[in-house]
């Protein structure tokens, strides 16, 4: 059985892998681990929905289950903070350096020569 | 009216103070120190301000700022006869607006923050892979250089897939070393009120140029504890990679921007000078490459002491009556 971590994880990726929104029982369908429990798939996929990753309709009886954002989109977003340059320079995260340009980058790199060379 | 006047006096020090802190290059040698100094100067100017005015309002009590302001709080009336009385209450209300401002700054920012490290977290647990490689690092497939730590009661440490072709293993290590030294000295907590004070007043060049300045010092404090387990010269070279490398950009919408330019985001502040990032990779650089005398024990004690006995001045004064 595995985490309910890394089950969001292998959901998320089974619906951005799709294009068109899958009910629970597809879902369940396309998780290799077929020893899981139906309402187990339900749960998750709530989960993700009420923490706003995935968007839902109805189907009938059954909810169609899609993804709110895409994968990229994600990733730019953490990216986004993670260079600083969402605007307000909170203190949410630490960063190690941020990329310089023009004649202050040529500097950097004649002193990373250097040092190289040593 | 002494008790006022001194601590209007300390107020305009600290401001002094702050100035000649943003200046000096010392600090650079004892950064932990200067930290302390930086934390100190914040705190007692918030102490001297709010309680010159408190101080000059609640004269007429003679019974100091704490007794005087529980006496008028409680009985809640503060009797007003002539313009001086009513110059005293404005006293006291901006006072009293002031010290709750300078309460509820960190406390709703430090909510923000908690939210926006939350919503990070949950990001990071659908799309971080780890990598066999760097047991214990998040990894997010990204192209650019990207390397920073989640803080909070789990802190994670995340890199980019860029960070990992960008540099050798040596310099990586550094690189983690330096994100793990941020994680053990909480480093963000001392970031948050100068965050939460910046906000308040995006116009004040002081506080911007503060908040900058204890960033940089933290940098410096994390180089320092990051070097007693890795190669100095490995981080700087670290550090100088990361400082060149084209800046891949991701754009909200998630597709990739390469610009060969300085990040144009709106990062870049009005009336910094452009040269603040390259300089601040170039300081780093040089004192890890050519570390120069730190500054005698002694001389940090006295900083130390003069920082301490700064911050109970300023109680002091809101405690003495008159």
């Amino acid at each position: 059985m595995k985490g309910l971590g890394e089950l969001e994880r292998t959901i998320m990726d089974i619906l951005w892998a799709r294009s068109a929104p899958l009910t629970a029982r597809e879902v369940g369908r396309l998780i290799e681990d077929r020893d899981l429990a139906p309402t187990t798939v339900m749960t998750v996929l709530d989960r993700l929905s009420r923490k706003g990753f995935l968007n839902r309709t109805r189907d009938g009886r059954a909810w169609r289950y899609q993804p709110a954002a895409s994968r990229d989109a994600y990733v730019a977003e953490l990216m986004l903070e993670a260079l600083d340059l969402t605007g307000d320079r909170d203190a949410a995260l630490t960063r190690f350096a941020q990329a310089v340009s023009g004649s202050e980058a040529e500097i950097l790199r004649r002193a990373l020569t250097e040092l190289e060379d040593h | 009216m002494i008790a006022a006047a001194v601590l209007a006096a300390l107020a305009t020090a600290c401001v002094l103070a702050a100035e000649a802190l943003i200046r000096a290059r010392w600090t650079w040698h004892a950064p932990r120190t200067a930290i302390l100094l930086w934390q100190s100067v914040g705190v007692t100017w918030g102490l001297a301000t709010t309680g010159a005015l408190l101080a000059y309002a609640l004269e007429p009590y003679g019974r100091g700022v704490v007794h005087g302001l529980a006496g008028v709080l409680t009985t809640f009336s503060y009797g007003v006869h002539d313009l001086r009385d009513l110059v005293r209450l404005t006293a006291l209300v901006a006072g009293l607006a002031l010290l709750a401002l300078l309460v509820a700054l960190p406390l709703t920012a430090g909510a923000q923050t908690l939210r926006a490290r939350r919503r990070h977290r949950e990001l990071l647990s659908l799309i971080a892979r780890d990598e066999p490689a760097v047991p214990g690092v998040r990894v997010v497939d990204f192209p650019g250089a990207a390397a920073y730590c989640l803080p909070g009661l789990r802190s994670e440490v995340v890199i980019s897939n860029g960070t990992l072709s960008l540099l050798s293993p040596d310099e990586l290590h550094a690189v983690l070393a330096h994100e793990s030294a941020h994680v053990r000295e909480r480093h963000d907590l001392v970031l948050l009120p100068f965050a939460a004070l910046r906000r308040a007043l995006p116009w004040s060049r002081l506080i911007r140029d503060a908040q900058a300045s204890v960033e940089l010092l933290i940098e410096m404090a994390a180089d320092d504890r990051a070097r007693r387990q890795c190669s100095p010269r490995r981080l700087a070279t670290a550090l100088l990679r990361f400082g060149t490398a084209t800046a891949t950009l991701p754009t909200p919408d998630g597709a990739l921007g390469t610009l060969g330019g300085t990040p144009a985001g709106p990062a870049r502040m009005p009336g910094r000078p452009k040269s603040t990032a390259g300089a601040n990779v170039m300081a780093r650089v040089n004192r890890l490459v050519r570390p120069e005398a730190t500054i005698p024990a002694p001389h940090r004690f006295l900083i130390l002491t003069g920082s301490v006995v700064l911050t109970a001045s300023a109680l002091l004064l809101w405690l003495i009556p008159g």
